[in-house]
């Protein structure tokens, strides 16, 4: 099972250094959670280990290999895939063409097969059919189907987020806020559906301010504050951790 | 010196440009037409009109504005929300609808504006040029000028500079995007009028001149960076003296190639322009 | 029911000969035919991808020389130039799609348009590869040892083949895994990256494919006209393509058809009543009244009615 490593990750926007030297580890089939007050570097941090920033300094590495200077779809590529803070759908299309997207690096079919219209091309559309069926019944989305994402409610539009992302089949999954906005049912739906996906063997990485969600779940808890980890440890510890309670301190921590 | 006659022209055309561009988002097709209209309306004014050369360019510019903000207004505001694409085809469809008007109106067949200046050159030296150039060259300048105390000093041009940086952060501060919208638009459709009456009182005026234009002004906006007033001006002065320069050595026929390689290549090889400062997020 | 009505259309379109005998209007069938294939490519790259080119004419012109140059100069019979003529301009296609790597949206239309004239003012220069503005008189019609097909008859049936073929590549990228990524960059670019979507590749695809299918509408508008001018690269064509897939409906397979053959049949049946520069006023003003009334084009309007 692979690790995620980060090692001296640093990125800076202009003069500011939104993350200024920060390391810590990922270990595989754990639910990890990235905390911290707003501004604290935890979006930064997703976007420079999913390849959508490029640090001016440190290394990523996912099983061994170096991430840091390949493309976002190369990494999705090697398994890691995340989700947005700000609710992130294919708009236009159906719940379930967005799930299908989701399944691209399932299918294999080539161009010229494609063109050619070879039989193998349907036998995998159909594959990838019911496979799409199965991640929305999965997340509990089957009877939205065919409608467009954008007509959803916000809660199910998070859900259909969620979809896309497993339809990609990760090892690591990068949850970026994956609660905002839900009520408390939708909440504890979620809170559900990633218990499951741990027991199933995948790896989590989560970004939350939902002080009840990352307690409740969480392996590990890392806490980022102006761009450097300042605890990290089980929940339990973190909780009581003074340099935590100090950097929350004025900060309201949602419950 | 007859680059710096073209020069000046083309950054009169690539500020107005690259200001609508750059704050407003809009890939403006129309911007040619403006010029075709500048030309027109001082022909109108002084061919047909009577009125005074200086009075009838005055006349472009006043037109100019007026016919920006009135379109602005109609077409545009009320597609402020949408994507780039649907802008972009409604210019299309201005552009096509102005210039064929132009044809119906005008018909096909180039017209010259009168001007008061002597055809004798001046002689400075090696130097030898027509007064009515002069009368170009200086007028540009004086309108590039404006530009910038405008953009710099006034304060419209401080709110336009902050709705172009910072949308929202301009609106939550009072601005009042709309107006800074239409008063772009008027603004850089006057200076595309203003550009249409210089150079047709120069040249010729033909309902088809604005294609050049548009295709000109763009490669001038995309050379300078958008939104960036010195680029523009600096790039009009390249492009003009370039095609001067260039129209020794290179056919004729290739010479309008400039515009559209310039865009490839600075697209190609630095996307943000020859003085682009701000940093490209994406 | 819609079986049915598919049937009719098909056994309609195959006799048509016989039934529309006017030479005219066969000629405006023919045209309604190479037009439909230019809008389905257009609709790739505009509908599908969301990416505006306004540099087709290019790529269609692209086609028509290399089909007109390889049967004058090279002796190539019309089966094997028009392939001949995708090839070349799907190449073309390939370097516009790596060129779209770089700039995205406005900046885009700008390269296409400029690449558009680049390509125009070659023809027109380069007396002698293309014979400049005089252009290239005499491209054979297609033959077989057994049938020529210099009619118009004979004719329409090899572009109604090209288009029903042109309709079927389409509906296969569309409904494939290569057609969802397109709509997965248009829709939401970074999304799609996240899940693994290239955004490169993807979008040379669909250059290259769409360029490919505009090339062949060329050749097969060079070896009926069997005259191939600059005229090939005017805008308007463009323009008229782009008119065709919006007020059609982007985005959809069967919009670029129904808007293809509206505006080719339009200007025809006008032609006798309006001068030429009035229809050109009507197209800019209509383009304006569709972004604002009908902007997702004729055929998904309808499609919504009827729910």
């Amino acid at each position: 099972m692979a690790t995620l490593s980060i090692e001296d990750l640093a990125v800076g926007f202009g003069g500011v250094a939104a993350l200024a030297g920060v390391s810590f580890e990922v270990r595989p089939g754990t639910i990890t959670s990235l905390i911290g007050p707003n501004g604290a570097g935890k979006t930064t941090a997703f976007n420079a280990i999913t390849g959508y920033l490029r640090p001016r300094r440190g290394r990523v590495a996912w099983d061994g290999a170096a991430l840091t200077g390949l493309r976002p779809c190369d990494i999705a590529r090697r398994g890691i895939v995340r989700t947005f803070q700000k609710t992130s759908v294919f708009p236009a299309l159906s719940v379930r063409d967005n799930v299908m997207i989701g399944l691209h690096v399932r299918g294999h079919a080539s161009v010229l097969a494609i063109l050619g219209g070879r039989r193998a091309v349907r036998e995998e559309e159909a594959r990838l059919a019911a496979e799409a069926e199965s991640v929305m019944t999965f997340v509990g989305l089957a009877h939205r189907r065919a409608e467009p994402a954008s007509a959803l409610p916000y809660g199910e539009q998070r859900l259909v987020e969620l979809a896309v992302a497993l339809a990609a089949q990760p090892r690591l999954l990068l949850l970026d806020e994956p609660g905002a906005g839900m009520t408390g049912a939708e909440r504890e739906r979620l809170i559900e559906l990633i218990r499951r996906l741990r027991a199933g063997g995948l790896t989590v990485l989560l970004v939350e301010h939902d002080m009840r969600l990352v307690m409740g779940i969480s392996d590990t808890v890392i806490v980022l504050n102006h761009g450097r980890v300042i605890a990290e440890g089980p929940p339990a510890a973190i909780q009581a951790h003074p340099d935590v309670i100090r950097a929350y301190l004025g900060t309201a921590a949602r419950a | 010196m007859n680059g710096l006659v073209l020069g000046g022209t083309y950054a009169l055309l690539g500020i107005g440009l690259t200001l609508i561009f750059g704050l407003m988002n809009l890939v403006n097709f129309a911007h040619g037409e403006f010029y075709t209209l500048g030309a027109y309306v001082t022909f109108a004014a002084a061919a047909l009109g009577g009125a005074h050369f200086f009075l009838a360019v005055a006349a472009a510019l006043v037109v100019g504005a007026a016919a920006g903000a009135l379109f602005e207004r109609v077409l545009l505001a009320p597609l402020r929300d949408e994507s780039i694409d649907t802008t972009m085809l409604v210019m299309i469809g201005l552009w096509i609808a102005l210039q064929n008007a132009e044809l119906l109106g005008w018909g096909g067949v180039a017209q010259s504006i009168p001007h008061p200046f002597p055809t004798a050159p001046i002689v400075l030296g090696p130097v030898s040029i027509a007064p009515l150039r002069v009368f170009v060259v200086l007028t540009a300048l004086a309108l590039i000028g404006l530009s910038w105390l405008l953009i710099q000093k006034t304060r419209l041009g401080t709110a336009m500079r902050a709705t172009f940086q910072d949308r929202e952060t301009a609106a939550l501060m009072g601005v009042r995007i709309g107006r800074i919208h239409t008063a772009t638009f008027a603004f850089g459709s006057a200076l595309a009028a203003a550009a249409g009456a210089l150079l047709g009182s120069t040249f010729i005026v033909n309902p088809s001149m604005g294609d050049l234009a548009s295709l000109k002004a763009f490669s001038v906006v995309i050379l300078g960076g958008l939104g960036n007033l010195a680029g523009a001006t600096l790039g009009g002065v390249i492009l003009g003296i370039a095609e001067e320069l260039g129209a020794g050595y290179v056919s004729s026929g290739y010479r309008d190639a400039a515009g559209f390689v310039i865009i490839i290549l600075v697209l190609l090889l630095r996307p943000s322009g020859l003085l682009a400062r701000s940093e490209r997020i994406g | 029911m819609r079986v049915l009505a598919a049937a009719l259309g098909a056994l309609a379109l195959l006799t048509l000969p016989w039934w529309l005998a006017n030479p005219y209007h066969q000629h405006v069938v023919i045209m309604a035919g190479i037009f439909t294939i230019l809008a389905l490519s257009l609709n790739l790259l505009l509908g599908y991808t969301g990416q505006l080119s306004l540099g087709h004419a290019g790529f269609f012109g692209i086609g028509a020389y290399t089909s007109a140059l390889l049967a004058l100069r090279g002796g190539w019979p019309f089966w094997l130039a028009l392939p001949g003529a995708a090839l070349t301009a799907g190449l073309a296609g390939y370097g516009i799609g790596r060129l779209a790597l770089k700039v995205r949206g406005a900046y885009f239309v700008l390269v296409t348009i400029s690449f558009a004239g680049v390509i125009s003012l070659i023809s027109i220069n380069w007396m002698d590869l293309t014979n400049g503005p005089l252009g290239l008189p005499g491209v054979p019609a297609p033959e077989l040892p057994w049938l020529s097909f210099r009619t118009k008859r004979a004719y329409y049936y090899i572009v109604l083949a090209a288009a029903a073929l042109a309709y079927l590549v389409c509906h296969r990228v569309v409904h494939s895994r290569l057609g969802r990524a397109f709509l997965a960059l248009r829709e939401n670019e970074p999304l799609a990256e996240s899940v693994g979507i290239d955004p490169t590749r993807t979008l040379v695809a669909a250059a290259v494919i769409s360029a490919a299918l505009a090339g062949v509408a060329g050749s097969l508008y060079a070896h009926y006209t069997r005259f191939v001018s600059p005229e090939v690269f005017l805008f308007i064509y463009t323009v008229t393509m782009v008119i065709m897939v919006v007020a059609g409906g982007k985005g959809t397979l069967s919009g670029p058809v129904v808007g293809a053959v509206l505006f080719t049949a339009l200007p025809e049946a006008l032609r006798e009543a309006m001068a030429w520069q009035w229809q050109m006023l009507a197209y800019g003003v209509l383009l304006i009244l569709l972004v604002f009334f009908l902007p997702r084009g004729i055929v998904p309007t309808v499609a919504a009615w009827r729910r």
